[in-house]
């Protein structure tokens, strides 16, 4: 009695187990902060997946809100709750290295790119950036440009000035402009966006090598260059409007194009905002250059996926990567997201004007990480960083600011 | 056991789970901040959001770095404006409440409807309140656009984007300053004692006063709590946020107010006049000093919220703004985006003493009136 008790306990066990391995096999959860603008793009990767594996259910877990400060936050106790979704997003680089990896929450993704062919298929400066510790730990979707300078061509004209290519020759034409009675020929936006001038003045001053050492610990921030750089740095802010807290990136951009402003310093998002939004034509309606100093960088950011150790569904979250890397996957999504293939052999013919010489330049040009938009720096000095602008733009201390900036990188572990 | 009647188990067995709920969710919780507040949960990257994480006791360092540690400004610009914004708080929302209670308290046509107006704004959301206003305020719009309608310019001010501070103060002097603050109070402590005849209250208290303003004069000026001196002051931009904050609250210091001023007994009133006070004051000599119990209460109300506020200011100026960030969003964006858990659990812990600052000597004197009775 008591053996075939024992015997019918484990047989209904085992057909526990069955079922159970047998519902896991056929999802997927998608943890994004990709709604609204950007829902469609992820909807076309999820159609591509769906397409090659259409027994799978994939629930598609996106919390909204901007660069994903709330997805985040949900994110944290998803993980720490030990629930981890079987992939989710993360600006590629330090920001997920810095928080998750660092806390050895991550797997090693080196094989996979190994077996996919993608340490050919991305450029090497790209896979540095989002390896460390002889790993590599996610996959980028997509690429945006963060150094770029728009302006309004025919106001330009109007004024009789160029396109300035260096930060001192920007601050030349700046005076004229104000001669001319343009009270604010830069617009800045709020603190982000600040931080994302910052960076352009800094990479144009201090050149690629230059940025990429003072990342990796090479060059303190206290170094005579870099104090240098937060001095231009304040005599281009003076450039700028004295309203920028209160304004958000699109309203910044607003100015270039009723011509209160002449110059905004902002990834190629705008470009989207430029096109889709306003109308307008790329070239004639708006016009681009690098950021000042920067003519051949490429400041990068991207989004990507990673994959936490622990996830229910494992083999299915790697086909998601799989997906997620395949030339398919990134000329799918990255002509609705409005952003370029991290892949460089992806198809130019699907892309705008303004994506198609962002694509050339992605394959020309020393490629290096935006600290403002995670890819060279840790969460936790991004935001503690914001407020060392924030003081330097009501004190104009450039030593103070450097030496501050220089606590935070020792804090965060520069260099280890 | 006499007590144990049925009615008496009742009460017990009703009130037990509200009790074992406040015990682990407010005061475990209260404990376990506290206790995180003296670790180092969180300054090491690579622990703070391990499965394991190693924490180690650090006694008060994080409390030392927010009030002296170099990178901790915007924390102590933080306290500087906390206190300015409670100040400008009470007085705005004390103020105008007993003004609207006054006008209201003489009976002027359709007073319900008024009454309705003056109260609306409680009723919504600070995230409300605060999406409203940032429209008002901002550069080119609403408030500034006011001007241009007796043909004006308009104005520029920046409500919410200004810079610019005013009454500056280095943050190297803050024990002088403190010290000389109390040893004042301690005097006037003192000086009032001895006009009431009370010989020892005055003498603990002019001692008291002369040994902090000794230690002011002599010791503090010694101190150094930064390397190099460090300006805090008003910054101009919480001016907006002060505004939407009173227009949301001065309505209810107005219901307050005018159930007070109803409370006062017409005879007392008639007895003032007869007694030969004009208008003024009957105002002065009676209305007010019956009021004070209220404006106790009210600033005990308004002084908690304007301490632990956050979603106002988060609705109006955003997280990164720091010309208006307050203690209570630094502790979010430390805790939870820079992961430093036990440096926000030690902003946390600052936040509670300060609220049990206004909070206790209040309950405390509550519950002695009521044991009294």
């Amino acid at each position: 009695m008591r053996k075939v008790s024992l015997k019918n306990a484990l047989l209904v066990a085992a057909a526990l187990a069955v079922t159970t391995s047998a519902s896991a096999a056929g999802k997927l959860e998608i943890f994004s902060w990709w709604s609204g603008d950007e829902g469609p793009a992820l909807e076309a990767l999820v159609k591509l997946y769906k397409q090659k594996y259409p027994a799978v259910a994939v629930d598609n877990a996106t919390v909204s809100g901007g660069a994903g400060t709330n997805a985040k936050a949900v994110l944290k106790t998803r993980m720490l709750g030990g629930t981890p979704p079987d992939s989710f997003q993360a600006h590629a680089g330090q920001e997920l290295i810095g928080t998750w990896v660092v806390a050895n929450r991550m797997e090693d993704l080196s094989a996979l790119f190994k077996s996919e062919g993608w340490d050919k298929a991305f450029p090497k400066d790209l896979t540095a950036l989002i390896s460390s510790k002889g790993g590599i730990w996610s996959v980028p979707v997509n690429v945006h440009r963060s150094n770029v300078m728009w302006y309004n061509p025919a106001k330009l004209k109007q004024w009789g000035v160029t396109v300035p290519k260096t930060w001192p020759e920007f601050i030349t034409t700046c005076a004229t402009l104000k001669a001319k009675g343009v009270a604010a020929p830069l617009v800045m936006g709020e603190n982000w966006t600040q931080q994302h001038l910052w960076e352009n003045v800094m990479i144009g001053t201090l050149g690629a090598q230059g940025w990429q050492d003072l990342f990796s610990g090479k060059i303190k921030f206290t170094d005579a260059r870099v104090v240098g750089a937060f001095t231009t740095f304040g005599k281009v802010m003076d450039c700028a409007n004295k309203d920028a807290s209160g304004l958000s990136w699109q309203q910044a951009s607003d100015r270039i194009v009723d011509g209160t402003s002449a110059f905004n310093i902002m990834g190629d998002w705008a470009a989207g905002y430029f096109t889709t939004t306003k109308k307008l034509a790329p070239g004639t309606g708006f016009g681009w250059a690098t950021a000042p100093g920067t003519s051949k960088v490429f400041v990068m950011l991207a989004d990507s996926f990673g994959l936490p150790k622990g996830a229910k569904n494992r083999a299915e979250a790697v086909n998601w990567l799989k997906v997620l890397g395949s030339k398919a996957g990134q000329d799918a999504f990255n002509p609705l997201k409005g952003s370029i293939a991290a892949r460089i052999d992806s198809d130019l013919s699907k892309y705008n004007t303004y994506s198609r010489s962002a694509a050339t330049d992605w394959k020309n040009s020393k490629i290096v990480g935006s600290m403002a938009h995670g890819a060279v720096a840790p969460e936790s000095f991004m935001s503690a960083f914001g407020a060392i602008i924030d003081q330097y733009a009501a004190s104009r201390n450039s030593a103070g600011a450097a030496a501050a900036a220089q606590q935070l990188a020792v804090r965060a572990g520069f260099g280890k | 056991m006499k007590g144990l009647t049925k009615d008496r188990l009742w009460a017990i067995a009703v009130l037990t789970p509200s009790l074992i709920l406040l015990a682990i969710f407010v005061y475990g919780f209260i404990g376990r901040t506290v206790y995180v507040s003296f670790t180092d949960w969180g300054n090491d990257p690579a622990q703070a959001l391990a499965l394991e994480p190693i924490i180690r006791w650090v006694g008060l360092a994080n409390y030392q770095e927010l009030f002296s540690g170099f990178l901790q400004g915007r924390f102590r610009q933080e306290m500087v404006s906390t206190v300015f914004f409670t100040v400008f708080f009470i007085l705005g929302c004390l103020g105008l409440g007993l003004g609207l209670a006054l006008a209201l308290d003489r009976n002027p046509k359709g007073e319900a409807l008024w009454r309705t107006i003056f109260l609306f704004p409680m009723s919504l959301s600070f995230i409300v309140t605060g999406t409203i206003w940032r429209w008002m305020l901002q550069p080119q719009g609403g408030v500034n656009q006011f001007p241009t309608a007796v043909g004006a310019p308009a104005s520029t001010f920046g409500w919410l984007s200004s810079t610019d501070s005013i009454w500056k103060f280095d943050w190297n002097l803050l024990p002088i300053i403190t010290a000389v603050v109390v040893a004042i109070v301690m005097g006037v402590v003192a000086y009032r004692a001895y006009a009431s005849g009370q010989r020892t209250r005055m003498l603990v208290a002019a001692a008291s006063a002369a040994v902090l303003l000794l230690w002011a004069i002599f010791i503090a000026p010694n101190l150094k709590m930064l390397p190099a001196p460090e300006l805090h002051g008003f910054n101009l931009a919480l001016i907006g946020i002060i505004i939407a904050a009173v227009w949301q609250m001065s309505g209810y210091t107005m219901a307050l107010y005018l159930a007070g001023l109803r409370g006062i007994p017409e005879e007392l009133r008639e007895a003032a006049r007869v007694d030969g006070a004009n208008e003024i004051d009957m105002y002065r000599r009676v209305v007010f000093p019956l009021l004070s119990p209220i404006t106790l209460s009210a600033m005990i109300i308004l002084g908690h919220i304007s301490l632990k506020i956050f979603d106002l200011v988060y609705a109006m100026a955003g997280p990164d703004n720091t010309f208006t960030s307050v203690p209570a969003l630094n502790m979010y964006l430390t805790s939870f985006r820079q992961n430093q858990f036990a440096l926000g659990a030690a902003i946390g812990t600052i936040l509670l003493i300060l609220v049990a600052f206004i909070i206790v000597p209040y309950l405390s004197s509550q519950f002695r009136t009521e044991e009294s009775h």
